[in-house]
């Protein structure tokens, strides 16, 4: 029972990083219709930044926010070689974004080394109903709470939230009230940057990162993401949490290393599910 | 061109022109879409821009809202202009109310007060029975009405107006050309309206240009273009009926 709910806390809290890294490319996806590839890059950045600035003297909190800003500087630049040339469409900007993802490992391991990073989260642990369970866990599942419901009352209920939406619902149209496009999906990759940032900086203590660990966490993110269609925040929420805990019980009660086979097997079902049904991920396949 | 000369004369000057074209020529790729267009559209004045299916109309549109960079000639607007696009264009998921808000864009130029929707409910009453109804379920005159509602949430000078009538039932389409009289004749709202069915629009405005492969092939009074033979040979024959404008797409591209 004290396993369980060891793994089930452990679970919720990667889960809540995949699902705020899966919102990234939700809020990306939304206003330009780009599937970001280096999404995963935003966590490392901002999980090693955090890290050197702990170590060269800054304290907790303003490190990880200027981790955090630092991430959404980079979503900026992505943005700006993605889909910065007017009339790049969704798919070659996709791979625009493949290609940046790999292209940063040069830039990572200048900086960082090719050597796993980690820092110090939030210290303690709590006891409860037998289980040891760091108070690391606690501050992720309560930061990924609220940015969620963030980021869904921005969307939802903002006047600029509403125009970015309207910018991928209908191009024309929002070129036609004197929307600035690429202006607003700018404003997305560096919002997405950011989201992508807080989940870095949020798992780095819980689990190392270093420069290729954008696979296992782009691999997650799309994952969950792609369980609302790339569109939608709630699925990706619920998807992301549901993978983490997946994942953490199978390491816990099998074998680690068949993690990412959990999130693979997951992301091909929704795909080939979506697929059949004719929605919109199909639609942008085609 | 029999009517050319009387046209020139009957333009609005220049000095209270919204609109004002010039030699504009519009390229995509090799092939010319607009070529060497120049029309002009007095303050508060009704103009209607016919012409067939891909005659250049929809460049013209999107060039005069600077959608596209024209390849010469030049486009002045003294003062606002607002599109009531092609297709109505809803944002599909937000509901009318938003649609409407989404008018008075940009966030920070004009502040809150330019975002109260009130105005136009007080305009186009209709749509404040349908203000939290998703756009995307609505039926296409009620779209249409919503698009009308969210062009003048920008407080325009000039009204674009790209295809009334397409694709909507004849009552629907003569109730909003009454709304866009209305607009014109007692708010001094000036209006470019590029129309399929000449019949439509050359009743609703005063002065008219026809457009032909991407050339204005005749201009003059509305009356003058309703008579003129060549006009009713071309585009009112078939026109019988009010709403004889085929559904169509892709115009002009």
């Amino acid at each position: 029972m004290s396993d369980f709910l060891q793994y089930l806390i452990s679970g919720l809290a990667v889960g809540c990083g995949f699902a705020l890294l899966g919102s990234g490319l939700v809020t990306i996806h939304r206003v330009t219709r780009v599937v970001n590839f280096a999404q995963g890059m935003f966590a490392v950045v901002a999980g090693l930044t955090a890290g050197s600035l702990l170590s060269a003297g800054l304290p907790h909190g303003v490190a990880e926010v200027a981790a955090v800003l630092v991430a959404g500087a980079t979503g900026l630049l992505v943005g700006i070689v993605a889909i910065g040339r007017r009339g790049t469409g969704p798919q070659s900007a996709l791979i625009v974004t493949l290609g940046i993802g790999f292209l940063a490992y040069a830039g990572e391991i200048l900086i960082w080394g090719e050597d796993p990073h980690s820092f110090a989260g939030l210290g303690g642990a709590v006891e409860i109903g037998g289980a040891h369970l760091q108070k690391q866990y606690f501050l992720v599942i309560g930061a990924a709470a609220l940015g969620f419901t963030a980021l869904g009352l921005f969307f939802t209920r903002s006047y600029l939230g509403k125009a970015l939406g309207a910018c991928a619902s209908n191009p024309y149209a929002a070129r036609a009230v004197g929307i600035d496009v690429t202006r607003m999906g700018l404003v997305a990759f560096t919002l997405g940057g950011m989201l992508g940032g807080v989940a870095g900086v949020l798992v780095t203590p819980l689990q190392s990162v270093s420069y290729h660990s954008d696979v296992l966490l782009i691999t997650n993110g799309f994952a969950a993401a792609i369980l609302g269609g790339l569109v939608r925040l709630g699925p990706a929420l619920v998807g992301g949490l549901a993978l983490g805990v997946a994942e953490s019980m199978v390491a816990g009660y099998y074998e680690a290393s068949y993690q990412s086979v959990v999130a693979l097997a997951l992301m091909l079902a929704v795909m080939v599910w979506r697929a059949r049904r004719h929605t919109a991920l199909y639609e942008e396949a085609t | 061109m029999s009517l050319s000369p009387q046209g020139t004369a009957a333009s609005a000057d220049p000095l209270t022109a919204v609109i004002e074209v010039e030699d504009l020529v519009v390229r995509y790729g090799t092939a010319t879409a607009v070529d060497q267009v120049s029309i002009t559209v007095g303050a508060g004045e009704a103009v209607a821009l016919v012409g067939p299916n891909g005659a250049g109309k929809s460049s013209l549109v999107d060039a005069v809202m600077g959608l596209l960079r024209p390849a010469a000639g030049s486009v002045r607007l003294h003062g606002r202009a607002a599109l009531v696009p092609e297709g109505r264009q809803m944002f599909p998921d937000l509901d009318v109310e938003d649609n409407l808000r989404l008018g008075a864009w940009p966030l920070r130029s004009r502040g809150a007060a330019a975002r109260d929707t009130s105005r136009v409910y007080e305009v186009l009453p209709d749509l404040a029975y349908i203000r939290r109804r998703k756009a995307g379920a609505l039926s296409g005159g009620q779209q249409q009405m919503v698009a009308f509602g969210r062009a003048l949430m920008a407080d325009p000078d000039v009204l674009v107006v790209d295809e009334l009538s397409l694709g909507l039932a004849p009552l629907i389409t003569a109730a909003l050309a009454e709304h866009l009289r209305e607009l014109n004749t007692s708010r001094g709202l000036a209006v470019l309206l590029i129309e399929q069915n000449a019949r439509l629009a050359l009743d609703l405005c005063t002065r008219g240009y026809v457009l032909e492969s991407g050339r204005i092939r005749t201009e003059g009074p509305s009356a003058q273009l309703a008579d003129s033979a060549e006009v009713a040979a071309a585009y009112l024959g078939g026109a019988a009926e009010p709403s004889g404008a085929p559904d169509t797409e892709g115009d002009g591209e």
